[in-house]
This record gives C-alpha cells, sequence and structure tokens, in this order.
C-alpha cells in the first residue's frame, strides 16, 4: 500500500460530512488545499472533485491500543505492515504497545520507533513501558520517555503484580501527565487459563479465566489510583463489575477512564465453540451480560474509547490446540466496520457516538490534539462508506496476520482508507 | 460370521468428538451394536472380517494403558490393520506440530485417527483438517466418548436401562473429560445425575447442564443407585485444590463403612487406573457391588462398535 499525494487542491464532493465536535452531519464538500481543510459546505455545487457516493469524512480515526510487534515479531507485523492495516480500517493513528522484544523501556527505543514509522500517513505514538524490561520490579525512566515521545506507560500484556510499584508508578508518573494503562489481571486467578471460566469453559473442558481475575485487579488499580491522585486508564474492560467499579471511581473523582475493544462489544464466549484459536484473547471473551454491560457503559460515558488491542500472531502461533494457542486477535481492518455494523446499524449507538469513540475519547484519553474538519484545521480524515457490503476474508487483510475471529462475518460499512496532511493512503484507489 | 449390524446407520457426525449433542438413538445404536460385538468377545477365535482393508492410526499423545489397549484389541478383533503412535520416541519431541503430524498421517492414507490428546479440542483440530474419521480417545477435561458409552454399557447390563437410573460421579469432576462424556450420555438417556466433590474440584457453571451438585458424600451415596467414582488427576494439579490425599480420602474415600452405614448397595463404576486408598478403598473396588472389571471387557465392544459405525467398508462406501 503505498500513499498517493493529493492534488494541490482537492474536493471532496458527495460527501456526509460528520464531526460531533462541529455539531454537524450533513451532506456537503470538504475542500482540501496544501494539506488544510479550505471549505466545507453543505449540498453540492462543484463540478471537479473526488465523488465520494456518500461515503463519510469524519476527523480521523486513533487506535489507542495496538501490538505493532516490531521490533523483534516481525514475522506477525511490522510497523509499516501495522500502519497499512491501520489506513485500511480508516485510523490516522494508533499508540504501539511496548511489548515488543526488546521492549519499549528506554528513550532510545521509543525514538526508533518514532523514526521507523515516520514516512507513512498513520501516526505511530508509542506507549513506554511502565516498568523495566516489563518485569514489574523498577520503574522505566519515564521523564525521559516522555520527552522522546510516549505519550502513555503500560506493561500492557502483563499486570504489574506488585501494588506498592504500581503505587509508585501512579505516582512518579504524574511528573509527566501520561496516564498509566493497566492490563488488569491477577495472575493468580488465570494461570492456566485458556478462555472466560462459565459454562461453555466447563462443556469445552478448556481451563477457564474467570471474571475475578480482572475485577480484582481493577478494582486494585483504580484504589491505588484514587490514593495517589495518579492518572490511570483501564485497557480492554471485559466484565460488568469492572465496568461499575470504574463508574463509582469517576463518579468519586478519580482519574480513571477505560476502553472497549469490538471483540468484546461483539462476541461472546460462546464463539469458541469450535475451538477457532482467533477466539482466544485476554482478557477473553465473556458472557452476554459482560457483552450488554460494555455498551451501557459506552452510550453513559463511562467507556470514552473503543480500541482494538490489535494483536497480530503468525500462524504458527494459531494454528495448533486451542489451549496452546497464543492469546491475541488482531482488530485494526474490521473494527470499524463491526462497531457500524453492529452498533450504529442496530441503533445502540449514534454516528457522531462513533465517531466521538474512535477520534475524540482515545485522543482525550492521552492528551492528544483532536482533529477537526472545520475550515482551516490540517487534514487528517477518516473516510468510509455505509452502505458498502463486504465479507471479512483474511486473503486481503494488510496486516501480516490473519488471526481474526471475524473472518467469513458479512458486514456493511467499510472503510475507504484516510487523508493525513496532503496525502491519501487506503484500501481503496482514489478517483481523483 | 459378524452378528448382525445395521451398518447402513453410521453415526450422523461422521467423527467421534464427544456425546455432547449426540441424539438418543444414536448412543442407543452403538450400545446395541456393541452389545451384539461382544459375542465375538466369547468366541475361541475371536476376530471377524468387519475392518479387512481399513487402517487405523492410534495417535497417543499422552500416557495411556487401558484405553490404548482396548482400541487396538478392537481394531485386531476386526482385522483392521493398525498403526501406533506414542510420543515418546516420535518426530513430537522433535518439535512436530499437531499440525504437521496431521497432514502426515493425511498423506499416508489412514482411514480412521483415534487420538489421545492433552489439548482440549485436539480430535476436533484434526477433524477440522483430515479426511479421515476422528475418534476422541480422550482429550484434556473435554471429552473421552468410548468411556462414556462403555460406562452407559455396563450400567444398562446391570440395570436394564438408563432412564431414570439416578448416578453419582464423586471426585475430580474440574479435570475429569469422563465426567463431561458420563453427564452427556446419561443426561441424552435422561438419567438423574449427581456431581459430588470438594467445590474446588467443581467445575464452573457446570449445574446447567441439568445435573445436582453436592459437596457430602454420604448424602450422594444415599441417594444413587450408581456411583462412578473417579480417580483422582494428580497430574492436572497445578494449583492447590486439596490440602492433602489423606483429607480427601477422609471425606469423599469411598469405603465399605460408608457404603454400610448408607445402609446401601450402589453399583460400582471407576474408569481407571485406581489409586486405592485415595478415592476408593480396596475392599469396595474387588467387592461384588463392583463392575470395574465388566467397564474394561465392555470398553473393547464398545470401541469395536464405534470403528465399525463409523469406518466399516460398508459404511464409507
Amino acid at each position: 500500500m503505498e500513499p498517493i499525494k493529493l492534488p494541490k487542491k482537492l474536493c471532496l464532493k458527495n460527501a456526509r460530512l460528520l464531526d460531533p465536535a462541529l455539531g454537524l452531519d450533513v451532506k456537503g464538500e470538504l475542500a482540501i488545499e496544501n494539506g488544510l481543510i479550505v471549505a466545507v459546505k453543505p449540498g453540492s455545487g462543484s463540478s471537479a472533485g473526488w465523488d465520494l457516493q456518500g461515503a463519510i469524512v469524519c476527523p480521523g480515526f486513533f487506535d489507542l491500543h495496538v501490538h505493532l510487534r516490531e521490533p523483534g515479531d516481525e514475522d506477525a507485523e511490522t510497523i509499516r505492515s501495522g500502519q497499512e492495516a491501520a489506513a485500511a480500517g480508516g485510523f490516522t493513528a494508533v499508540a504501539a504497545m511496548p511489548n515488543t522484544n526488546p521492549p519499549l523501556d528506554h528513550a532510545g527505543i521509543v525514538r526508533w520507533v518514532i523514526e521507523r514509522a515516520a514516512g507513512f500517513p498513520v501516526a505511530v505514538y508509542p506507549i513506554a513501558a511502565i516498568t523495566r524490561e516489563r518485569k514489574g520490579e523498577e520503574l522505566t525512566e519515564m521523564v525521559e520517555l516522555r520527552e522522546a515521545g510516549a505519550i502513555a506507560f503500560s506493561d500492557d500484556g502483563a499486570f504489574v503484580p506488585s501494588a506498592g510499584i504500581m503505587r509508585r508508578a501512579l505516582e512518579y508518573s504524574q511528573l509527566t501527565g501520561a496516564p498509566i494503562i493497566s492490563h488488569a489481571e491477577d495472575p493468580s486467578l488465570s494461570l492456566g487459563g485458556a478462555m472466560h471460566e462459565g459454562e461453555v469453559s466447563t462443556r469445552l473442558g478448556l481451563p477457564g479465566i474467570p471474571r475475578i481475575s480482572e475485577d480484582v485487579a481493577t478494582v486494585r488499580d483504580l484504589m491505588l489510583a484514587e490514593y495517589t491522585g495518579g492518572r490511570l486508564h483501564l485497557a480492554h474492560v471485559s466484565t460488568a463489575a469492572s465496568l461499575s467499579a470504574l463508574a463509582a471511581a469517576r463518579s468519586r473523582g478519580v482519574q480513571a477512564t477505560g476502553e472497549a475493544t469490538p471483540h468484546h462489544l461483539i462476541l461472546t464466549d460462546a464463539a469458541v465453540i469450535g475451538y477457532d484459536t482467533a477466539t482466544k484473547m485476554k482478557p477473553p471473551l465473556r458472557e452476554e451480560s459482560d457483552r450488554l454491560s460494555l455498551w451501557e457503559g459506552l452510550k453513559n460515558g463511562i467507556i470514552t474509547a473503543i480500541a482494538t488491542d490489535h494483536a497480530p500472531h503468525p500462524f504458527e502461533d494459531k494454528e495448533v490446540p486451542y489451549d496452546e494457542a497464543a492469546f491475541g486477535a488482531i482488530g485494526l481492518e474490521t473494527a470499524v466496520a463491526l462497531i457500524w455494523d453492529r452498533g450504529v446499524q442496530k441503533s445502540l449507538i449514534s454516528p457522531a457516538d462513533m465517531v466521538r469513540l474512535f477520534c475524540h475519547g482515545p485522543r482525550s484519553i492521552v492528551g492528544l490534539p483532536i482533529p477537526s474538519i472545520a475550515e482551516g484545521s490540517p487534514a487528517e480524515l477518516t473516510l468510509f462508506h455505509p452502505d458498502e457490503s463486504w465479507e471479512v476474508d483474511a486473503a486481503k487483510f494488510f496486516s501480516k496476520s490473519v488471526n481474526s475471529p471475524f473472518r467469513g462475518w458479512k458486514l456493511v460499512g467499510r472503510p475507504w482508507g484516510i487523508i493525513r496532511g496532503s496525502r491519501w493512503v487506503g484500501r481503496v484507489k482514489p478517483a481523483f | 460370521m459378524t452378528p448382525e449390524l445395521k451398518k447402513d446407520r453410521p453415526l450422523s457426525a461422521g467423527h467421534l468428538l464427544g456425546l455432547e449433542g449426540m441424539p438418543a438413538e444414536e448412543i442407543t445404536h452403538i450400545l446395541d451394536t456393541a452389545e451384539a460385538l461382544k459375542e465375538i468377545l466369547e468366541r475361541p477365535i475371536k476376530k471377524v472380517p468387519t475392518l479387512r482393508g481399513i487402517t487405523v492410526v492410534n495417535l497417543f499423545f499422552e500416557a495411556s494403558t487401558r484405553t490404548r489397549i482396548s482400541f487396538e484389541l478392537a481394531e485386531k478383533r476386526l482385522s483392521a490393520d493398525l498403526i501406533n503412535f506414542t510420543k515418546v520416541g516420535s518426530s513430537v519431541q522433535k518439535g512436530e506440530t499437531l499440525l504437521d503430524t496431521a497432514r502426515n498421517i493425511e498423506a499416508m492414507r489412514v482411514e480412521v485417527v483415534v487420538i489421545r490428546h492433552q489439548s482440549p479440542g485436539a480430535p476436533v483440530f484434526l477433524a477440522q483438517r483430515l479426511e479421515s474419521v476422528v475418534i476422541n480417545a480422550g482429550d484434556g477435561a473435554h471429552e473421552h466418548p468410548t468411556q462414556g458409552l462403555l460406562d452407559l454399557l455396563t450400567l444398562r447390563e446391570k440395570f436394564g436401562q438408563i432412564q431414570g437410573l439416578k448416578v453419582a460421579i464423586i471426585g475430580d469432576i474440574a479435570h475429569s473429560r469422563v465426567a463431561m462424556s458420563n453427564i452427556f450420555g446419561l443426561k441424552a438417556l435422561r438419567a438423574e445425575v449427581m456431581l459430588c466433590a470438594p467445590p474446588t474440584l467443581i467445575p464452573r457453571g457446570v449445574e446447567s447442564l441439568g445435573v445436582k451438585v453436592c459437596h457430602q458424600v454420604d448424602d450422594a451415596i444415599a441417594w444413587a443407585d450408581a456411583l462412578n467414582v473417579l480417580r483422582l488427576q494428580l497430574e492436572r494439579h497445578q494449583a492447590a485444590f486439596l490440602p492433602s490425599l489423606r483429607e480427601y480420602y477422609m471425606t469423599y474415600g469411598i469405603t465399605l463403612k460408608r457404603l454400610e452405614k448408607a445402609k446401601r448397595k450402589p453399583v460400582i463404576l471407576h474408569p481407571g487406573p485406581i489409586n486405592r486408598g485415595v478415592e476408593i478403598e480396596s475392599a469396595v473396588a474387588d467387592s461384588g457391588a463392583s463392575v470395574i472389571l465388566d467397564q474394561v471387557t465392555n470398553g473393547v465392544a464398545v470401541r469395536m462398535a464405534v470403528l465399525v459405525l463409523l469406518s466399516a467398508p460398508e459404511v464409507m462406501g
């Protein structure tokens, strides 16, 4: 996938312009000149330009939770292949988790990732580790990491087992203004587990990961955030109880936020029947009551971001019996379509909610500037067509991996690509 | 002569991966077939040509004595060609994956794969990727369908029918594929099932399968027509499920004293191998109430029945 330079002046016509921050949702046109939005107007007037045939144009989406695997696991994904997958999925920016090999625990590696990502229109914002080598023992040099470009700190993939270290992380990180992202999982309760513990795990004979492994860890970290005044973000909230704990903490004024993934919003542990290893991830797919509570969380503003937890794994790590398979599912290329089809189309959330959850919410959590489609703003746009029908086909992924639990799903609504500055990059060949 | 078999009625799934979801008529059909085949085992020359020309591979990734021997015997009685594969000394120890093992088997044109594997769902994994018939000989804590069937056959012989029978499964339910296959088979044939174990060994959500759960073994003994006493899966215990075997024997061991106190003589089943003095007292295992050795005999018959119904040349076309 190669970026394409926009003409000096380009009019996107026959578009649906959607920006909830501007209260805007109209059919109209948007003109870009030298990478800046120069005109936004309803209706159709221009003759020249790219006819979008009703595609939605909105401020660029940002995925707060992505594993790019480079350095170290380039057979699963590279920074470039992850950027391409992001562009194909409608994301103008992603945050890269630090569980690479070596991990992002030194400023040099953080700078290396940023340099490696430069040149392609999808921005990559590194998240640095909370502790050195992600061992949960000593804090990383957070101030220097922040100056190097880290937007948050997380040992994602692993819980910080020591409450004492987590306390210090939530205190010290206040020097940086960046949040601590918690992977809430008490390993003494989840050890050896392969899927959500419940009726389905019992029927399938698979060792369980109980809800309480997440809930006790969530509650611990919320209490530490409350005590320290630190900023806590909960990655991939998957249970109703963790969500309630987050809601209660927020109502007490704790600086805590949360994200939900498309797979936890759409699938339950019933998807594991048949032992498709693409359904194996942490936290595991939960039950219907948990799934429904997550949609409630989106609607009532407890959860302010949808993030994919895009976790690529090579074929050989997934083409094995379920209990031996790696944890994780890819999500960049299906997230927007899934939320449109299963959320907006089913009236669980509005189109404006969806834009907020993919654009404004995740950026607010890490304090990034929020793109806008107002005149005068730099062009940072997501384009997706709300009526395009398609089938999720692993062979067509731009990601190097295929571990999606949604393979074969038929969806309505599909991202076309993105504009960032004066370049287009996406799945669709532009007509200008 | 081969006894009269309805070989034109193969099992609908085409494989035997588990008893979950298997219709009652099919289970009964397997038991009827096994009963008919038992006669062969009493003959001076215990062999029929039913599976001549059929190749069966026994893939045992996990230690097993009686299940493996029972399958081998069933295959030999039916004149199948058989290949035995065990993990020790195989290329699996050199890092070969189940997928590659499966592809190699496929290339060898084997009709039937019998698999014992430590991973739940491993037989499903093979069935999704192979043309061969797959028979589950035990996959982790998931299912052990031929064990479930032989337990059903043993109970049916003893009681005449399964419907309405009260069966208590006692012991390490959480790590037991035998318990799961028994639950699915017994429920399909409309028996009542009670699970009895300490709370640490009762798997989450198991009540939704329509079973009773109790924690006092005396209550189970007082209720049941038959006790299926499970072996403690000591090798699977990664975390502390029990304080000690001594305390387990004190609280759950099936002893003569307990049975006498209950003034009941339930039939005793055990899938083996027995840990004498852990889950069952020797005097009970060797008593007249025990049908443990009948289970072993029925095991061969049930496995013959499954092999015939899934893979006899008439069935396979």
